[in-house]
């Protein structure tokens, strides 16, 4: 995905990563450092928490947890790309645009997922895809990382069962 | 010419002649006739079946508010005195704080002739120590007295001169009215709502510490004694109270005094969560008081019980605490949570528990009654000591409904009400 | 369906330590909201909210009123006659008629204790205490605690000195009720005729003297002693007061520790606390300020409860 993104990018001026809260924050934070690894260079990452710009927020029931939001300069001009673990019906990405938009206006934004596992809502399309899922309606995709849940792993798990 | 009423069967309790047995009691011409075991069914007589209930001279309640004149859509003098029927009452005083102030011979016979035309518990009228309650000059007790005031009272206020108060106690000593004090100290009391201590502290209200009401009992029990006058205390609250009568009482200093229901029953935890119905003055205190209130009653040292009935309209109670008017009703409960608290608990027997509510609220007053000796008033209670009822305020013949009450299971009820020799009261 | 804090936040004493957490915890990234260029989430877009007050004031209501438009919440200002017996609606009155606009949330400050309950208890709106008579004022709590989190960490064991008139002061309740709850050591400070006589079983220790407090606490929260209480004679003056109790340099630089000092506002300078302490180094004043926006967000965003049964009955074709 690292190279996915430097490809797409033309290089690593101007490259901004924007992990989505919570898991996309660390595969950005791992992406920034493979990059390092590879290119020398160190790629500004930040964290977004989207909660706030959830569109169902009027019907999900218990107010859910909000996470902190950390992008420390302005994104005028950059080439944003939005990293997120799964990318499913679309909305997360699309509260993350809404939420962009209101602290600048990048150049270009690019959305980069581990996982995409189809069954889009929205118009909303993935550049970079670690690997594409086929799953039906009844399952869902869990994702575990070492540096939360202490082990790398991509579940696929009926709805009904625990996490 | 009424007809003859025998009431069959029932436990006599009449603490004035030292009776408590089962027997009949018979009425005629609005008096006792007779009263005992076999006394027989004259010809033409309503028999009424008493068995198992206990019956006693009629019970006067010294201490009520009927809103008549001046606020009948909260309580005129006839729904007020058939609530008094409803809870077992034959005689009830009515308190002056009305619109106009009763402070005149002409609004003391008004109440007066309300009452009788009701027809229910009889009305006693009190009259104001002062005009317009406002206690700067003292009003025409004599002419009052004569028009049928029984005891006089500024109540809802305190007589804040102690000069006043003197006075008063000097000049009814020719009339043998009590003159009775609402025990305040308003500087103290300022801006209260409920008793001063930790339920005041948070729920974040302005209290009211028991030494308001303590510094004007002992104050008006020296001038009792000063002036050989009779003082009776209202609504006493507080321990330290309860002490000080027993004090002017140990001196054979005239004082008498009373407790309401809801102060042997309730503490401060029932304003929890600012319930407007648990306020009045003077408030509900802490369990330690209650204590007292209840053994100032066992040993004789507080005399009488009464209710401080006070309806309140729904609209005023219906709002913020502060600004919510003091007052509960509390003649159809009466009953009720007196045998609840204090007979089923053991703390008064059912002979001094009948004697504070009949016996001694006539001796006290001077009022006819009281007794079911030959010859005396046809006033008659019947109440069933253990019949456990849940209290429903929609159900009050008072138009008042604001009680802490509403929904407590209560032991003890008011059955069979008679006055003068007439059924005014019966329950279903 | 009812949020973490239930319907309404009407006091901090009926909430649990892990409550009180709660909304400390949410009030952090809503501060960082108030930093961005763009100070404005779209999170409650569509909801109306009353700010009903009673009494007067300016800086409360702004904070409040800040709070809701950033979350993007349209906000009607309301400022009433105070009381129910005065001439104007009863507060019942009032109630039922915001019930009836269909209001989504009432922040209500009135003069009387309990008209935050007395109000909750017949809308089915979610309320917000902003100050009722002298009983709480909730968010000024929860933005007091939040500002000595902050500087302080936790808060187990830390000594917090409440100073000043305790007695006629909803901010103190409030103060006392939520850090005893988290485990602080609260003590109040100020002349006996202004603390109330149950204070010792609030569970927070006494000091006559501010002597005493000085050399024991970690932070101070110093009161605005009001001119009606000089008139109403609890206290013979305000000079006297500032002589005896004030919060000056003088008395800090004797301190064993350097005290955090906070203060509600507005400050009478040179009564309760003097301006070099107000102004100077250990003074988070404008801090508790700046977390009075966030707290208040957090509050508005925990208690608007989403409502999932609109979701199921969006799927069933229904609504």
């Amino acid at each position: 995905m690292a190279d996915q993104i430097v490809e797409l990018n033309a290089g690593t001026d101007n490259l901004v990563l924007v992990g989505i809260q919570r898991r996309g924050v660390q595969l950005a934070e791992r992406i920034v450092r493979i990059i390092k690894a590879q290119e020398g260079v160190d790629i500004v990452s930040g964290a977004l928490d989207i909660t706030l710009y959830r569109d169902d927020l009027q019907t999900v029931g218990p107010r859910p947890v909000v996470g902190t939001t950390r992008l420390p300069w302005t994104l005028d001009d950059q080439n944003v790309v939005i990293v997120d673990d799964v990318l499913y019906t679309g909305r997360t990405v699309r509260a993350a645009l809404d939420e962009l938009a209101d602290f600048g206006r990048p150049a270009r934004i690019a959305l980069a997922v581990l996982i995409d596992r189809g069954g889009r809502e929205l118009p909303i399309h993935a550049d970079v895809i670690g690997r594409k899922v086929e799953v039906n309606p009844g399952q869902r995709v869990d994702v575990f990382i070492e540096e939360l849940d202490g082990r790398d792993e991509v579940l696929i798990a009926d709805r009904d069962t625990e996490a | 010419m009424n007809r003859d009423l025998l009431l069959r069967g029932g436990r006599i309790v009449d603490p004035s002649q030292g009776m408590d047995a089962v027997g009949d009691v018979l009425l005629r011409d609005g008096r006792v006739e007779a009263c005992g075991s076999s006394i027989g069914t004259p010809d033409g007589a309503d028999v009424i079946d008493v068995s198992g209930l206990v019956v006693t001279p009629g019970m006067i309640d010294v201490h009520i508010h009927l809103r008549e004149p001046g606020r009948e859509d909260v309580e005129t003098i006839a729904t007020g005195a058939h609530s008094a029927a409803a809870g077992g009452f034959t005689g009830v005083c009515a308190m002056p704080n009305t619109k106009p102030v009763t402070d005149n011979q002409a609004v003391v016979g008004f109440v007066k002739r309300q009452g009788e035309a009701a027809g229910f518990a009889r009305v006693y009228p009190y009259g104001a120590i002062s005009v317009g309650q406002k206690g700067e000059t003292l009003a025409e007790i004599a002419e009052m007295a004569g028009a049928g005031a029984v005891a006089f009272s500024d109540d809802g206020r305190p007589v804040e001169s102690a000069q006043l108060m003197r006075t008063a106690l000097e000049y009814a000593r020719a009339f043998n009215v009590p003159i009775a004090e609402h025990c305040e100290d308003m500087t103290l009391a300022r801006g209260g709502s409920m008793n001063e201590g930790i339920m005041s502290a948070k729920l974040g209200l302005k209290g009211i510490p028991p030494e308001a009401e303590e510094i004007y009992v002992i104050r008006d029990i020296l001038l009792a004694k000063r002036t050989g006058g009779h003082i009776h205390l209202c609504h006493l609250s507080t321990k330290g109270s309860v002490e000080l009568v027993r004090w002017g009482k140990d001196r054979g200093i005239n004082v008498t005094s009373e407790v309401c229901s809801h102060h042997i029953s309730l503490t401060e935890d029932a304003v929890e969560g600012y319930n407007t119905n648990a306020k009045m003055n003077p408030p509900l205190r802490t369990a330690a008081d209650v204590e007292a209130l209840q053994q100032g009653l066992a040993d004789g040292t507080i005399d009488l019980l009464v209710t401080d009935h006070a309806p309140h309209h729904y609209d005023e109670k219906e709002r913020e605490f502060a600004d919510a008017p003091n007052g509960i009703v509390g003649l159809e409960t009466a009953l009720g949570i007196n045998c609840t608290y204090l007979l089923h608990r053991g703390i008064m027997t059912m002979s001094q528990m009948v004697d504070a509510m009949s016996c001694k609220p006539a001796k006290v007053f001077h009022l006819p009654g009281g007794t079911l000796a030959r010859g005396s008033l046809g006033d008659v209670t019947v109440f069933d000591p253990n019949r456990i009822w849940t209290v429903d305020p929609k159900a009050f013949k008072s138009k008042g409904r604001n009680t802490p009450y509403g929904g407590h299971q209560l032991t003890g009820q008011a059955r069979l009400t008679v006055v003068g020799g007439r059924v005014v009261y019966r329950a279903d | 369906m009812a949020g973490p804090l239930g319907k309404d936040l009407l006091g901090l004493a009926p909430l649990s330590a892990d409550q009180i957490r709660l909304v400390l915890d949410t009030a952090v990234p809503f501060r960082e909201i108030s930093e961005r260029a763009i100070k404005k989430v779209p999170t409650l877009r569509g909801a109306t909210i009353v700010n009903l007050f009673f009494e007067a004031s300016t800086r409360t209501r702004i904070s409040f009123e800040f709070a809701e438009k950033r979350l993007s919440a349209d906000t009607v200002n309301v400022a009433s006659a105070n009381s129910s017996v005065s001439k104007g609606e009863t507060l019942v009155d009032t109630a039922r008629n915001l019930e009836a606009m269909k209001i989504d949330m009432v922040v209500i400050r009135h003069g009387a204790s309990g008209a935050a309950q007395f109000l909750a208890e017949r809308i089915e709106s979610n309320v917000i205490n902003a100050g009722d008579g002298t009983n709480e004022h909730p968010t000024q709590g929860l933005l007091d605690i939040l500002t000595l989190r902050n500087h302080l960490g936790d808060l187990t064991g830390r000594r917090i000195c409440i100073v000043g008139d305790v007695l006629h002061s909803r901010v103190a309740r409030s103060n006392i009720w939520g850090l005893t709850k988290l485990g602080a050591e609260v003590a109040v400070c100020g002349p006996r005729s202004l603390l109330p006589n149950a204070i010792g079983e609030m569970g927070v220790t006494v000091f006559d003297r501010i002597e005493e407090a000085v050399e024991w606490a970690d932070a101070f929260n110093v009161l605005r002693l009001q001119l009606e209480r000089m008139q109403a004679g609890y206290i013979p003056s305000l000079r006297e007061y500032n002589r005896v109790y004030g919060v000056t340099r003088a008395r800090l630089e004797k301190a064993p520790r350097d005290i955090l000092i906070l203060h509600p506002g507005p400050m009478n300078r040179g009564v309760e606390i003097d301006s070099d302490v107000a102004d100077g180094p250990h003074s988070v004043i404008l801090d508790q300020v700046t977390n009075g926006v966030a707290v208040r967000m957090a509050v508005l965003y925990l208690l608007a409860g989403g409502k999932p049964e609109l979701a199921e009955a969006a799927k069933k074709g229904v609504v």
